[in-house]
């Protein structure tokens, strides 16, 4: 093999004993039966059976709202003229920004070889997947006639009309789809010899045929090892520039128009920053509760904890850097409506939004700094959700303020969200909620053939013949 | 009354280390079919059967060239030949706008490429192998290290191969059936 050193040698050069990154004591066999356990057992932690239910009704919220939508139309909405992109926009940028920290986790940092991110890959990629579903729902009932929204996509058709590719939105589409699919293509094929694990643990028959039938017939062969291994590294390399360009593209769509605040060539960067950021509070949201829910101390560890709350340091001062770069150069360009758009963010009727912003994305997040607030759970747990509801706010400023007060007084105008733009907001937290919950209840949550990786026995004692 | 044919002989292995040690021996006698099953990937195992597979990376390469030609052409052929617009002015074949939508089909063509390429090169899905005869062979998926040296192998001989394999060191040594 020459396509570079081994996972196993990787985990040593990165330094600490692996007991840092998972509890001492482990064997494959332990380590197989537990995490398996989650899947297979009958008995379900209480804590699930009430997410779960919270997930469920929300969800129904959801669809309540979005068949209402069906009936009226997107007037139920709030926008309007000039702001005709709402609270539908935001969501769907910020459900998009969560999702990219589960493919950092899964793609970046399996190419620069970081081995504490085997125990929080798999749950991580899973909520990219759910991110991106939920913020797909989005653009798709924002067309107003979503059931002609395959119009999209080019195909030969009898009206004989094809998109335009000199549109933002249509490289919108192009990126979001292609993210959505190799994310989940990631996704399954890092799952399939824990898929043969459950398989060959299962008791229950429909279990077995389930599994069976998800794992392929894998057996663990050294020569598919190999090939699994390179098309592992071959997918992170791609998924890699691709998660880059996500949120470029999606910050393109607001670039590309010459809206005061959204023309700014520090968009593309400051975006990818931010999703990451967004993505990384998302993951601290959801790994602190499982931890406890199915007591996964000893794999996801204080640690871990540690890396994820650096990580979301750094972004959140590239992002704080960004805020910063916006201000300047709306005053620095001289160009008055660029530095009306600043003097309006901070004064203007949504100042309050602004001002929250700040408070959440720069100042929240100089906590973690010390080490005691990085060790602490409960902390860590507050900074993350303050940062979540920062993310938000960031996109609710750069779409709905920008858009209120443009260039000619005449045609400024506040916008209101509505009941329904709220319930179609919420609904899409419970309807990530519900298919989180699913899949830890259904599908190895931790990748079990990963932790095998990081165990002391599983290296090879070398006795050169 | 025939007996099941037999697949292998398979030896079971507690450790990684005696599993690539014995690998290393079974290539040393002279056995050529031969595989090694284990939980997790071992590169030294590779190294140990001598495996050297690089078509994969060239069926990635192949679809993501494949993924980058169509997405431009995609965009040149319905922007410039089937359906012509005057956008604010921009030329028809506006190749910056282009780079988007070919950026993004290369890595799903490339994406598919792997994905598709691995799980074909593989055999996989393959619903039914002799190795899962091996009631012990579940293990595989745990704890347990296996090698299999296969019937068809021209050195195979089931009395003589068994007594190699036993002198390896092995938990136990199974018959594979067909």
């Amino acid at each position: 093999m020459t396509d570079g050193t081994t996972r196993e040698t990787a985990s040593g050069r990165v330094g600490p004993p692996s007991g840092t990154i998972l509890a001492p004591g482990y064997t494959f066999t332990t380590i197989t039966d537990k995490l398996a356990s989650i899947a297979l057992s009958r008995r379900t932690p209480k804590a699930w059976f009430f997410g779960a239910a919270v997930g469920f009704v929300l969800t129904m919220t959801l669809l309540a709202a979005i068949t209402w939508l069906l009936f009226r139309g997107i007037g139920i909405w709030g926008v309007n003229q000039p702001v005709g992109w709402g609270f539908e926009i935001v969501n769907f940028v910020w459900w998009i920004g969560i999702g990219h920290a589960g493919t950092l986790i899964s793609a970046i940092l399996l190419l620069l070889r970081q081995p504490w991110r085997n125990s929080i890959n798999r749950f991580a990629e899973a909520m990219t997947i759910f991110a991106v579903a939920c913020a797909a729902i989005y653009p798709t009932f924002h067309t107003g006639r979503p059931w002609l929204d395959y119009w999209l996509i080019p195909y030969p058709n009898t009206m004989g009309m094809w998109p335009n590719f000199r549109s933002p939105l249509i490289w919108d589409v192009f990126a979001v789809s292609t993210y959505a699919t190799v994310s989940l293509l990631f996704w399954f094929v890092g799952m399939i010899p824990d898929l043969a694990t459950l398989r060959d643990r299962a008791q229950k028959m429909w279990a077995k045929v389930v599994y069976g039938m998800l794992a392929m017939g894998w057996r663990g062969s050294a020569r598919h090892w190999q090939r699994y291994e390179t098309a592992s590294l071959l997918l992170a390399g791609l998924a890699t520039p691709l998660v880059v360009s996500v949120h470029t593209v999606v910050s393109f769509d607001f670039a590309a128009g010459i809206v005061p605040g959204w023309h700014a060539t520090i968009f593309p960067p400051y975006f990818v920053a931010g999703a990451i950021y967004a993505g990384f509070a998302m993951v601290l949201t959801l790994a602190i509760p499982l931890r406890k829910m199915y007591s996964l101390g000893d794999f996801i560890t204080a640690k871990h904890l540690d890396n994820m709350a650096k990580i979301l340091l750094a972004t959140g001062l590239i992002v704080g850097y960004g805020y910063v770069v916006e201000a300047f150069m709306a005053f620095y360009s001289g160009n008055p409506f660029e530095r009306y758009m600043i003097w309006n963010r901070i004064g203007g009727p949504y100042r309050h939004m602004y001002w929250a912003l700040l408070f959440c994305n720069l100042l929240t997040p100089q906590l973690l700094w010390f080490r005691r607030a990085r060790r602490s759970t409960a902390t860590l747990f507050v900074v993350a959700m303050i940062v979540n509801v920062g993310m938000w706010l960031e996109r609710y400023v750069i779409v709905v303020v920008s858009l209120s007060r443009d260039f000619v007084p005449s045609s400024w105008g506040l916008y209101r969200a509505t009941i329904f733009d709220w319930a179609t907001f919420i609904g899409s937290i419970g309807l990530f909620l519900a298919l989180m919950f699913l899949f830890l209840r259904l599908l190895p949550m931790i990748s079990i053939f990963e932790m095998r990786q990081i165990l002391p026995e599983a290296k090879v004692a070398e006795e050169e013949a | 009354m025939s007996a099941p044919r037999l697949y292998g002989l398979m030896a079971e292995f507690e450790n990684p280390s005696d599993l690539v040690a014995a690998t290393r021996q079974a290539r040393a006698a002279g056995y050529v079919h031969l595989d090694a099953y284990t939980p997790y990937p071992l590169e030294a195992l590779a190294e140990a059967l001598d495996i050297h597979d690089r078509r994969l990376p060239a069926l990635v390469l192949g679809g993501g060239i494949l993924g980058g030609l169509f997405g431009y052409a995609l965009c040149y052929w319905t922007s410039v030949i089937a359906y012509p617009l005057n956008i604010g002015g921009k030329p028809f074949h506006s190749a910056p706008a282009f780079i988007v939508p070919t950026f993004e089909m290369t890595i799903l063509f490339a994406a598919f490429a792997a994905v598709l390429g691995m799980l074909g090169l593989n055999g996989l899905p393959m619903p039914y192998h002799p190795v899962f005869n091996t009631p012990r062979f579940a293990m595989a998926s745990r704890d347990r290290f296996f090698l299999c040296i296969e019937a068809r192998d021209p050195k195979f001989d089931h009395d003589e191969t068994w007594a190699f394999l036993t002198k390896l060191g092995p938990r136990v040594v199974m018959d594979v059936e067909e």
